[in-house]
């Protein structure tokens, strides 16, 4: 049994227009892996991770056969009963810790709030849970980041708060959505690495979703390709070179490398046939 | 004492100095702009058509008393010795006689002046209880029929004239169904039991335990208020929804939801939080607003409050008292702003 299994999801969004397909039939599994989604601004990426978590708003809509957590169907979920699955059985990194962080509420309160929540225990112990977790993260001096507000920090420390934060209830799954493209890139490997080996060390799975093909392939176990709403290719992250499909083709060949010097890059081709095909299955 | 010492005691006692500068800096602020009301107002009191002399003398005094009144008053001095003679008279809370009644001024608005503050106090109150959930309310279930109706409602408050509103509810809850107090402050049973110590006679009652007393005050300003606090609801429903529609759409909203908080927690504990200063801001100016004295409610319901007694006093030429009440309504304006002040910081960590 799979982690994760997605089925033919699709989400919508009613507009004057007509409705506007986000996410087109995806289908794929998660095992406890590190699983990339690579595509494009508007390919469906970020949409196929909330709606994992139930959290498209109205009006959009949310339409899949099943999206199985260890067997369960998480359609079959009352909002209540979902709630238990947020944050205690999946958890989301987001983009840009200046905003996914609470600016009136300290850092103590958000990280303790998110254990007490699932935990029932003392605020004592919540407290020196999260002061563990801080330190889990690499934070200096966590009793003083307790105290402090998200604008006291840098954007590298935020996005460890939110690691730290998402963490601690121990889900199984984490969905990182462009969880380093807010931040330095001199910070960016350093933010990676810690949650790299937060989800090794606990055995979870996690979906990494970004639009740095580099980034993915070097830190990923499989790749799927998003393109318009579906899935183009799913390959292993190391076999991406002998990618088939023309638009995963595209995408490296529009890459600079150090050690293939090219004189000019290749401008990113795109093909509407690409996107009426039916999805590729990721299992 | 060792030197890390001197640098942590050094570092505890920092926080104060900027402290007292921003205190200080308010203070600063605060006068200057009582200096520019007061000489706004002392300009309107000199360029007035009305010769102040003759408001108090009458036009068949002989020569001698005018100029004897016209000395007395000081109007024979350069215009600027003239404004710090009233400086200094304002300062003393001495705003002259009013020209009507030949009674203080000053007196005259520590009497009316509570009979609004109790009837703003309260409508503002009626505003901010009703009005923020419904603002709440309104921006979860955006474009449901809750939106609708509290659209609805903060329209109807918005546009209707408070004066028909008054009017009619005189008529249907006062005249017809008899369920409220008719015009004015207390039946006139009532009058005079209870002693004076703040002027609002809701308060004194409960303080002198005259509880009939304090239901006949309810019974006669529950209409007043509710009417105020309707029209304050409107504006406070507004601003709140569109507060709060901001907040909702924010990612640490959806970082609270993937926590797996309930939808109450997410906008209560979450988004409200953030939208605390905000509402501060159109709270205060709502009651700053109402402070200044409803003249038509307070007309209508013969309220002797402040609307109506500068308005009274603007139409008999009682420059005294007009200015008066100008420099306690600019005051009131500047009290608020200094209390929102103080309550952003309180509210805003980011403030600090």
């Amino acid at each position: 049994m799979s982690l994760l299994e997605v089925e033919n999801l699709w989400v919508r969004f009613p507009t004057r227009q007509g409705i506007f397909d986000a996410v087109r039939g995806v289908s794929f599994t998660l095992e406890r892996e590190r699983l990339g989604i690579v595509g494009e601004s508007g390919s469906g990426k970020s949409m196929t991770g909330r709606a994992i978590l139930r959290l498209i708003r109205k009006p959009g809509i949310v339409e899949a056969d099943a999206i199985r957590l260890e067997g369960r169907n998480l359609l079959d979920l009352t909002e209540p009963e979902m709630r238990k699955v947020r944050g205690q059985k999946i958890s989301m990194v987001m983009q840009d810790p200046k905003f996914s962080l609470n600016p009136v509420m300290t850092i103590g309160d958000q990280i303790m709030e998110a254990y007490l929540l699932h935990n029932n225990t003392s605020k004592a112990q919540a407290r020196a849970k999260a002061i563990a977790m801080l330190e889990a993260v690499s934070i200096r001096d966590p009793e003083r980041v307790m105290r402090a507000y998200p604008h006291e920090m840098s954007g590298g420390m935020g996005q460890r708060i939110m690691i730290a934060m998402m963490l601690i209830p121990d889900p199984q799954i984490l969905i990182a959505d462009e969880p380093t493209s807010a931040l330095d890139v001199s910070v960016q490997r350093q933010v990676l690495d810690i949650m790299d080996g937060l989800v090794k060390e606990r055995g979870m799975g996690l979906i990494f979703i970004s639009h740095d093909l580099n980034l993915v392939s070097e830190f990923c176990d499989r790749v799927l390709i998003m393109y318009a709403g579906r899935i183009v290719e799913v390959c292993d992250a190391d076999k991406l070179h002998q990618a088939k499909h023309p638009y995963t083709q595209g995408l490296l060949n529009s890459l600079p490398r150090l050690d293939q010097p090219k004189k000019h890059l290749e401008v990113l081709k795109r093909d509407d046939a690409w996107a009426d095909g039916e999805s590729v299955g990721g299992s | 004492m060792s030197a890390s010492d001197t640098n942590q005691e050094r570092r505890r006692r920092a926080p104060l100095f900027p402290w007292i500068k921003g205190t200080l800096l308010t203070l600063g602020s605060i006068a200057v702009t009582m200096l520019g009301l007061l000489f706004v107002t002392f300009v309107i009191g000199r360029v007035m058509p009305i010769d102040p002399v003759l408001a108090i003398v009458g036009e068949r005094a002989s020569q001698s008393t005018y100029d004897a009144v016209y000395e007395q008053l000081g109007l024979d001095k350069p215009l600027i010795v003239q404004f710090f003679y009233y400086l200094w008279d304002v300062v003393r809370g001495d705003f002259g006689m009013s020209l009507l009644n030949a009674r203080p001024v000053s007196e005259d608005i520590a009497r009316v002046f509570p009979a609004t503050m109790e009837l703003a106090t309260l409508g503002v109150f009626v505003g901010i209880v009703l009005g923020v959930p419904l603002g709440v309310v309104a921006a979860v279930n955006r474009g449901s029929w809750i939106d609708q109706i509290a659209r609805v409602v903060a329209l109807v408050g918005y546009s209707m004239p408070i004066f028909w509103l008054g009017l009619m509810g005189l008529l249907v809850f006062y005249g017809v169904l008899g369920w409220v107090g008719g015009p004015g402050r207390l039946d006139i049973f009532y009058q005079d039991i209870v002693p004076t110590r703040t002027g609002m006679i809701l308060l004194d009652s409960a303080l002198a335990g005259e509880w009939s007393v304090f239901r006949n005050a309810f019974s006669h300003i529950v209409l007043p208020a509710s009417l105020l606090g309707y029209y304050s609801l409107a504006y406070i429903s507004r601003m709140t929804r569109s507060f709060m529609l901001e907040q909702l759409s924010a990612e640490y909203v959806t970082t609270a939801r993937v926590k797996g908080l309930s939808e109450r927690a997410v906008i209560w504990r979450h988004a409200f939080k953030n939208i605390r200063v905000q509402l501060i801001t159109v709270i205060a100016l709502s009651y700053a607003n109402l402070l200044e004295g409803s003249v038509l409610t307070e007309i209508i319901f013969s309220w002797p409050g402040i609307g109506s007694y500068i308005t009274t006093a603007l139409l008999s030429a009682d420059m005294n008292a007009v200015l008066g009440g100008t420099v306690v309504v600019g005051l009131i304006f500047i009290c608020l702003n200094i209390l929102s002040d103080l309550l952003y910081r309180v509210f805003d960590p980011r403030s600090k």
